[in-house]
């Protein structure tokens, strides 16, 4: 199942070329019609899941390149599930969205929009840490051309920015990479690339710090963390509509989930001696982008800076190392990958009426177009964290992970709270509220039925994330404890001594009731 | 203090509460997606009529409470992370059936009183959106069982504050007083999360593992006093945001722009209380910090005398009302500041009454005086409005706490607590009383210059004043007699299963100096604005009085400066900064050094130089053939 999933958009994008080259139409139904049949197929995931072990499910395991010890070894758990999940549902979204956004090259657009999907989903289910960097390079070259062929102005620097920016930090990850296969070879005689049994391996202390390093900084790049961020404003700001919805949706989890799955538990110490360092970015990069948010003129580039505030509050939750602090990043990056997906859905519709994303160009347009206006609010209100909506979850979870790890960095970050409500109600009043001053706006039409379609899952989705969180969460519960309990599992905490004994009730309750042993306190603060 | 603890209570398991929050519920979906389709006649009956169900649901609740007792109803199950475990779960016990009777019953008053204040705008539907899920929120603060569920009703009634301060948008202002009613909130709310952090993982480092009040109540006794003080502190600048204390007050004067029920029923009767039911929620914690305690008392009184001396001199009917709301809320959190919870919540009740009374009867007028809410330019209205004079008459003296209406009776107590509590002091009871005597001053002021002497207004308007419709005066009628027999109804002998019996003796002169003050301060208004002329310049006392004091006069009437100081001091600084941040930290250098980094390895690289040819598809298209080239020699 899981390699279905992966693979019919690549197969569907490689159909599309076989197509008459103007059948856009054909072209734009048949990229929909497969990618919502990917999206129905990983239904599939949610239902058959498990949600009692850690393990990997619904695992495929063949040998690739033997002398290697390479393996396609692919597999879902409570971690990557809601992203392989996430990245199904947008992706169907995304494509309807191309009927009024894309005019030129249809056809080839979905070629590189699908292939992105194929890309995305092999990056969340690899087991096998080679696959998913051949998984996780794939991703960056149709993103490359989205910007670059589909972009604004000034797409051929952003795309390249974006491009050998995020091609510097994978370079290093690649060694990296290489090495703890090699260091498997020598400590356990084979060569191997399975990151269940790279988690057993015992690494130097020094050398957990430097391979750290460059997980950490590729994915740093990825999230993106400040200050790595400032290809993501031009990215996003050339992208067409869809290409910045799936960078902001799903593409920025790829780092997050990086740090989740990879770095934080592979070398432990290291990531033990980077929480006062970490935390410190995060917190910063959650008051800056809000504060640098507050001033934008550009819509693209408000979203843009609000994602790096986002996203710092899901660093900050990764980086506490407790079961509320990562549960709520993974919260945080659904929640996120919903609201800013939808903010630029939005930005979508109002540019292909008007063809300017300057802020100070709107203004009343409730009036005019209330059905964009209430999606408007809901939206706004998901990604300021309202209660009964997806976003307060995630938030309300991280910061009180992160307040019990390092109350200060907690106290900073409730004041990006603060923040964001402050840029998101005075984009909102100055777009939607106050009187309807130009003359272009009062010819604009409201959403059109596709477009609704478009936003009337999302919404659903938004309102079943706030009020109802328990499938979610009980989900991930397991596979979150046990990526805990190996990070917990570093050379001068050697309390939790395998593995294998986190199922038990005394080390259920030590993870939720002392997650943090108090030196940690000490280091973080 | 010696209070029963949860285990020892009564509680009684029932699956009807939900109904109190779905109804209003319901009508906003009703509103949102079959609203547009029935149109105003039948929104007209179903939005006031979910509230009234909701109002006999809570009314069946409020009967049905076990003496002390309480019920409770488990819904589903919500946020389980780790040891976090919050249920979606109602309580109603005797401070929240109160609450929810309150809230339904003032509530439903106020929806009627929408139907004839909203005939003429196009935006109805919307308008019963909003009220109906301000509804829905509010009742899901009072109900919720646990300090989170709270929460999400507390930002819930922030966010139709916001939208309803808001309502008629395409007016810039009324839309920034929205925004900024909803910003000055989350800075509160900033401090009622960090307040809720502390006293979560306080409690669990003694195994304690519960947002639910009944189990904080049970364990509050092992947390070290000085957590409980910070607790206390945190939680107070959540309850100083949303009821408009020193110095968050500052939204609720600008909320005045909403539609006036709105302002009757969010800014005066129900939302701006939930900081003082917060403090009597948790009131455990309260007292057990001593600091935490004389904090609330101090920031109450001298909230309650800072906002009566703004309220003396405004011209806007609804802003002198609105400084009045801020002002009471002071003496509110004076009562639970000396410990007397059930004084201060007796006083939200009857305070519900006599200020939605006096909202209503506003808007009476300015809906009577097409629009017209300057009150120098009223006058005379007695004989045109007879029925809202003569509501507006009740509220005002019961307001001013005139002897055996509903004002007269809780405020008494506060001010009688306030002196002769272990945690009063005469220095608060002064400042109180002193506050009472401004406060009928004030309101008299408003009532003598708005329905006596000689009419002020244009000729146009003035031919056009009118009583307004019976949909609109029999909500009035119906208040203005709360407002006289709602000191019978017996709050604090209700609410002493949670705070007990205590009733301080205090020497006849401290009981009724408020009092006499308060009748003084009528008399006063009298002399000034009914036996001299109002309002007309270079005549009459007041007139000389602003002008002999005119610094005094100024500083009252631009409010201290308040706003301007918030301005200068945090809003342009963090403008600037963010400005600066953008424009030279950002854009020059960080991107610089990024940019710069690319440049030196270009200049210097020559295999890099392969790279910036500029043909960036050749060099795309080289790494997809290479990449696919060595996959396929793998895969062979």
């Amino acid at each position: 199942m899981v390699s279905l999933i992966v693979f019919i958009p690549l197969l569907t994008a490689f159909f599309l070329l076989t197509l008459n080259k103007n059948a856009a139409e054909l072209a734009r139904r048949t990229a929909f019609g497969a990618s919502l049949f990917t999206f129905v197929i990983s239904l599939g995931l949610f239902t058959g899941f498990d949600s009692e072990t850690a393990e990997f499910q619904f695992v495929e395991r063949y040998s690739w390149i033997s002398e290697f010890g390479v393996e396609y070894y692919v597999g879902v758990d409570g971690i990557s599930l809601f992203l392989v999940l996430l990245t199904t549902f947008l992706s169907p979204l995304v494509i309807l969205s191309t009927w009024s956004s894309v005019e030129h090259r249809v056809r080839e657009y979905l070629f590189f929009f699908l292939i992105l999907e194929t890309g995305m989903i092999g990056t969340f289910v690899a087991v096998d840490v080679f696959l998913f960097y051949v998984f996780w390079e794939v991703m960056l070259i149709p993103m490359y051309f989205l910007i670059g062929v589909w972009g604004g102005e000034r797409r051929i620097y952003a795309a390249l920015k974006f491009l050998l920016y995020t091609m510097v930090g994978s370079l290093l990850m690649l060694v990296a990479i290489l090495y703890l296969a090699y260091l498997h070879n020598a400590q356990h005689g084979t060569l191997t690339f399975d990151l269940l049994r790279l988690y057993t391996l015992e690494i130097p202390v020094n050398a957990q710090m430097w391979l750290f390093a460059a997980f950490a900084l590729s994915f740093a790049i990825k999230v993106p963390l400040f200050p790595f961020h400032t290809w993501l404003p031009d990215a996003h700001v050339e992208a067409p509509t869809g290409g910045s919805v799936i960078l902001a949706g799903v593409l920025l989890k790829m780092g997050t989930y990086g740090f989740l799955r990879f770095a934080l538990p592979l070398f432990p110490d290291a990531a033990h001696a980077a929480v006062p360092l970490i935390m410190t970015l995060s917190v910063v990069g959650i008051v800056y982008g809000a504060l640098v948010a507050l001033v934008q003129p550009d819509m693209k580039k408000l979203v843009a800076y609000s994602s790096v505030s986002h996203l710092g509050f899901v660093m900050l939750g990764l980086f506490a190392f407790n079961i509320q602090g990562a549960e709520g990043a993974l919260y945080q990056m659904l929640g996120h990958g919903l609201s800013t997906g939808a903010l630029f859905l939005l930005v979508g519709v109002v540019y292909e009426r008007r063809h300017t994303r300057l802020i100070s160009e709107y203004g009343g347009l409730w009036k005019q177009l209330p059905l964009f206006a209430s999606v408007f609010l809901i939206t706004m209100l998901s990604s300021i964290g309202l209660p009964g909506l997806n976003g307060f979850v995630g938030e309300f979870l991280i910061l009180l992970g992160t307040f019990q790890a390092n109350t200060l960095a907690g106290v900073v970050a409730v004041s990006g709270v603060v923040l964001g409500a402050v840029y998101m109600l005075r984009l909102y009043q100055r777009v939607v509220f106050g009187p309807l001053t130009q003359p272009e706006n009062a010819k604009l039409t409201d959403l059109s039925r596709r477009e609704l379609a478009i936003f009337v899952p999302l919404i659903a989705l938004m309102l079943l994330m706030g009020l109802y969180p328990k499938p979610f969460l009980s989900r991930m519960e397991k596979s979150v404890e046990a990526t805990l309990a190996r990070i917990h599992k570093t050379a001068d905490h050697q309390s939790i001594e395998s593995v294998e004994s986190i199922g038990s009730v005394e080390s259920l309750g030590r993870l939720s009731l002392d997650p943090i042993d108090p030196t940690d306190l000490k280091g973080a603060s | 203090m010696e209070h029963p603890h949860a285990a020892e209570v009564a509680v009684q398991t029932v699956s009807y509460l939900r109904y109190i929050v779905l109804f209003p519920l319901l009508g906003v979906v009703f509103n949102l997606f079959l609203g547009p389709r029935y149109g105003r006649q039948v929104v007209n009956w179903v939005s006031p009529g979910m509230i009234f169900l909701a109002f006999c649901f809570a009314f069946a609740a409020f009967v049905q409470l076990p003496d002390g007792g309480a019920l409770v109803d488990s819904v589903y199950p919500w946020i389980y992370s780790g040891a976090l475990h919050v249920d979606i779960a109602l309580r109603v016990d005797p401070l929240s059936g109160t609450m929810i009777m309150v809230i339904t019953g003032v509530g439903f008053l106020i929806h009627v009183y929408s139907v004839g204040y909203m005939a003429h705008d196009d935006d109805v539907v919307r308008y019963f959106a909003y009220l109906n899920l301000f509804t829905t929120a509010m009742l899901l603060l009072v109900l919720g069982d646990n300090i989170l569920l709270l929460f999400v009703g507390w930002e819930g009634v922030g966010l139709c504050s916001y939208l309803l301060i808001g309502f008629w948008y395409t007016d810039d202002e009324k839309a920034s007083a929205g925004k900024k009613a909803f910003i000055v909130n989350r800075i509160g709310d900033a401090g009622f999360l960090l307040g809720l952090f502390l006293l979560f993982w306080s409690l669990g480092a003694h195994g304690v593992w519960t947002l639910s009040f009944s189990e904080i109540a049970a364990h509050a006794s092992v947390l070290p006093v000085t957590t409980v003080t910070l607790i206390c502190l945190l939680f107070f600048v959540g309850a100083a945001g949303k009821s408009a204390q020193i110095p968050l007050y500052v939204w609720l004067p600008d909320a005045m722009a909403g539609p006036t029920p709105v302002s009757a029923l969010i800014h005066a009767a129900t939302m701006v209380t939930a900081g003082i039911y917060l403090i009597a929620r948790m009131h455990f914690l309260y007292s057990l910090s001593q600091t935490a305690l004389a904090v609330v008392a101090v920031v109450g009184a001298v909230t309650a005398l800072f906002a009566a001396t703004i309220a003396l001199v405004q011209t806007d009917i609804k802003k002198v009302l609105a400084y009045s709301t801020v002002s009471q809320l002071g003496y509110m959190f004076l009562g639970l500041g000396v410990g007397a919870y059930a004084a201060g919540v007796f006083h939200v009740m009857t305070h519900a009454f006599f200020k939605a009374l006096l909202f209503l009867g506003a808007g009476s007028v300015i809906h009577g005086m097409s629009e017209e809410q300057d009150i120098r330019k009223m006058g005379g209205l007695k004989s045109k409005m007879p029925t809202t004079y003569g509501t507006f008459a009740i509220g005002c003296l019961a307001i001013a706490g005139f002897p055996l209406l509903s004002g007269f009776f809780s405020k008494d107590l506060i001010l009688e607590h306030a002196f002769g509590s272990p945690h009063g002091s005469p220095l608060l009871w002064l400042i109180g009383t002193l506050g009472a005597g401004l406060t009928a001053f004030y309101m008299f002021r408003l009532f003598f210059v708005t329905f006596w002497g000689e009419n002020r207004s244009d000729p146009e308007v003035a031919h056009h004043i009118h009583e307004s419709p019976q949909v609109m005066t029999v909500p009035l009628v119906v208040l203005a007699i709360l407002s006289l027999i709602g000191g019978y109804f017996t709050v604090p002998e209700l609410l002493s299963p949670l705070y007990g019996h205590e009733h301080p003796h205090v020497s006849p002169l401290v009981k009724y100096l408020p009092t006499l003050l308060g009748l003084g301060g009528i008399g006063l208004a009298y002399r000034l604005y009914v036996q001299d002329p109002a309002f007309v310049p270079g005549r009459g006392r007041a007139d000389r009085l602003s002008r002999q004091f005119a610094g005094l006069h100024q500083l009252l009437l631009n409010k201290y400066y308040v706003d301007e100081l918030y301005d200068a001091a945090i809003v342009r600084p963090l403008l600037a900064a963010s400005d600066w941040l953008w424009k030279v930290w950002d854009t020059v250098v960080i991107d610089g050094l990024v940019n710069g980094t690319a440049q030196v390895i270009q200049a210097n690289g020559s295999v890099l130089r392969f790279w910036q040819t500029g043909n960036v598809q050749t060099y795309a298209l080289s790494f997809c053939c290479g990449a696919i080239v060595i996959l396929g020699y793998y895969l062979w």
